[in-house]
């Protein structure tokens, strides 16, 4: 899912200093999962602002609403004429979410994030998310016992470690697993080191043409034309 | 044909060593250090935005050396370009006559002074070899065919002190496969350890030059300790270190001795004296070189 945390309240606050009826938008996907923007958080925020306006005497209001995902046309549309009566909207989604509600309300309403997005990821435990995979496009993982190069490596390595790794631990952080020793000790215990041995080329960065687009078959115009042209039959 | 590759050729004991370029225009410090080498040292390894601090780049200081009459290892790393960068100045070192060529990963940019900065590593140091093979054989990593091509002797870096060693014996493994037609080491200060790496290594078949810093005080010494992989100065040397008046003469001293050691097992050293430039024709001297 997609990680994300909530910017620091004055940065939050200073993005909103124009606009006097505010609506703080949650999202309840995987922002909400990673307890950054769902339903109980969009709640707490709108509180804080509602306090530090008060306290400031500003005269703005803030009210709340969240609808399931904000990276989903049909469910923005349901609320959108709602959206419509506040002067700016703080999305607590993710960049996705923010963009997409943005796109919906094309021009009408100015939209600003809460959060900064920052990885995909997994709960490691509760309460603690990790980057996992950095979605480019052509996947090796079956090359490299599951851990990916290109993520767990902070130098996106192809062919094994550099020379900073001690103690199994990352040279960019001491407190973070090397991601090729934790390659290395996975095809160790898969039995499979050989998978190692073997040159890797450069890897394939054009496999994403960011912004990239996916069109699942069913959907392409082609097969859409085709069940239309059955249908007419 | 290079010095190097030559000595390489002729199985002689190899000795090189190092230079930093400086950050800012003044080559004369820099510059200055390849004179008190001396003759024995056979070519000089220039860092490439070492330690990811902003600097004047290798290929220049490779040409400024040069124009001095000295042989330069030009060091590439992997951090700062992309593969359309990477050969271009490949093709640019051949043009100044850059004969031997060292391709490593490169610190991570997190690490200089540049912290914020984007880091590249679109190819890694594997590839950086196998790129450099194939504009030697005419042909850039899409394909393209080269109107004259370039030369060099490629080499690579291993560290021997890593565990797990298997994965340093597996990758440069990979870089020789690459091209690499030689390997120089991280800095080796435990020669028995050493030694059992190179049995482990036995059936390379080019040459290793194994690393040597010459410790400077306790505080590098520990601060090496610390933070540099793969690296660990023994308590006794440090030992040393402290009961000395005369720090440079044991630096000095401690690596002689670690080169007459280990120089059994290896086919020549890298002496990387940060900073202590006239030290090494005395190092060389003591090791009996
Ligand atoms: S190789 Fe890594 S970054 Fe690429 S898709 Fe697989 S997990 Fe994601
Ligand atoms: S220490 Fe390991 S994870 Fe970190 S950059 Fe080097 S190889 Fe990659």
């Amino acid at each position: 899912m997609i990680i994300a945390k909530l910017k620091p309240f004055d940065e939050i606050k200073e993005m909103l200093e124009d606009y006097r009826k505010i609506l703080v938008l949650g999202c309840g996907s995987c922002v909400a999962v990673c307890m950054a923007g769902g339903e109980k958080e969009a709640g707490l925020l709108t509180t804080q602002l509602q306090m530090a306006f008060e306290l400031d005497k500003s005269g703005k209001t803030v009210e709340t609403i969240t609808i399931l995902r904000q990276c989903d046309r049909e469910y923005i549309e349901e609320v959108k004429e709602k959206l419509g009566q506040y002067d700016a909207i703080l999305s607590i989604a993710c960049g996705v979410g923010v963009q997409f509600t943005a796109e919906v309300l094309d021009g009408t309403k100015i939209l600003l994030p809460g959060l900064n997005t920052t990885f995909l990821g997994a709960t490691a435990e509760p309460g603690t998310w990790v980057e996992r995979c950095l979605a480019c496009g052509d996947c090796v993982l079956d090359e490299t016992g599951g851990v990916c190069p290109v993520t767990m490596c902070s130098k996106s390595l192809m062919n094994g470690p550099c020379g900073g790794h001690e103690e199994g631990k990352c040279e960019v952080e001491r407190t973070r697993d090397c991601g090729w020793v934790l390659i290395y000790e996975r095809l160790k215990k898969l039995n499979k080191l050989d998978l190692l041995k073997t040159f890797k080329g450069p890897k394939n960065y054009g496999a994403v043409k960011r912004p990239d687009k996916i069109i699942h078959e069913a959907y392409q115009p082609v097969a859409v034309e085709k069940e239309e042209a059955k249908d007419k039959k | 044909m290079s010095k190097l590759s030559e000595a390489i050729k002729n199985k002689e004991f190899v000795i090189t060593s190092e230079v930093g370029p400086p950050k800012g225009t003044n080559m004369k410090e820099c510059l200055e250090e390849a004179k008190h080498f001396g003759d024995k040292v056979m070519a000089i390894n220039v860092t490439d935005i070492q330690s990811a601090v902003m600097r004047i780049g290798s290929l220049a200081t490779c040409i400024k050396l040069k124009e001095l009459g000295y042989e330069p290892i030009m060091q590439m790393v992997c951090r700062d370009r992309n593969r359309l960068s990477l050969q271009s100045e490949l093709l640019n070192a051949d043009i100044f006559g850059i004969e031997n060529m060292l391709c490593l990963t490169g610190d991570h940019q997190t690490l200089g002074d540049h912290p914020e900065c984007k880091g590249v590593f679109d190819l890694d140091s594997v590839q950086l070899l196998a790129a450099a093979k194939g504009l030697m054989a005419g042909q850039d990593l899409a394909g393209g065919k080269l109107d004259g091509s370039p030369n060099f002797l490629l080499g690579g870096v291993v560290s021997p002190g890593l565990e797990p060693v298997e994965l340093q014996i597996m990758k440069m493994e990979k870089k020789i496969q690459a091209g690499a037609k030689f390997i120089q080491t991280q800095s080796i200060f435990e020669p028995e350890k050493f030694r059992q790496f190179m049995e482990k290594v036995k059936h390379i078949n080019v040459p290793i030059f194994a690393g040597i810093i010459i410790l400077k005080s306790v505080g590098m010494a520990r601060f090496m300790n610390k933070n540099v992989a793969g690296v660990s100065v023994p308590e006794e040397m440090i030992k040393e270190m402290k009961a000395t008046k005369d720090k440079k003469a044991t630096g000095v001293a401690i690596a002689a001795r670690i080169i007459r050691e280990i120089k059994p097992y290896c086919q020549g050293v890298h002496i990387m004296p940060l900073g202590w430039a006239d030290t090494v024709p005395e190092i060389i001297k003591q090791a009996e070189l």
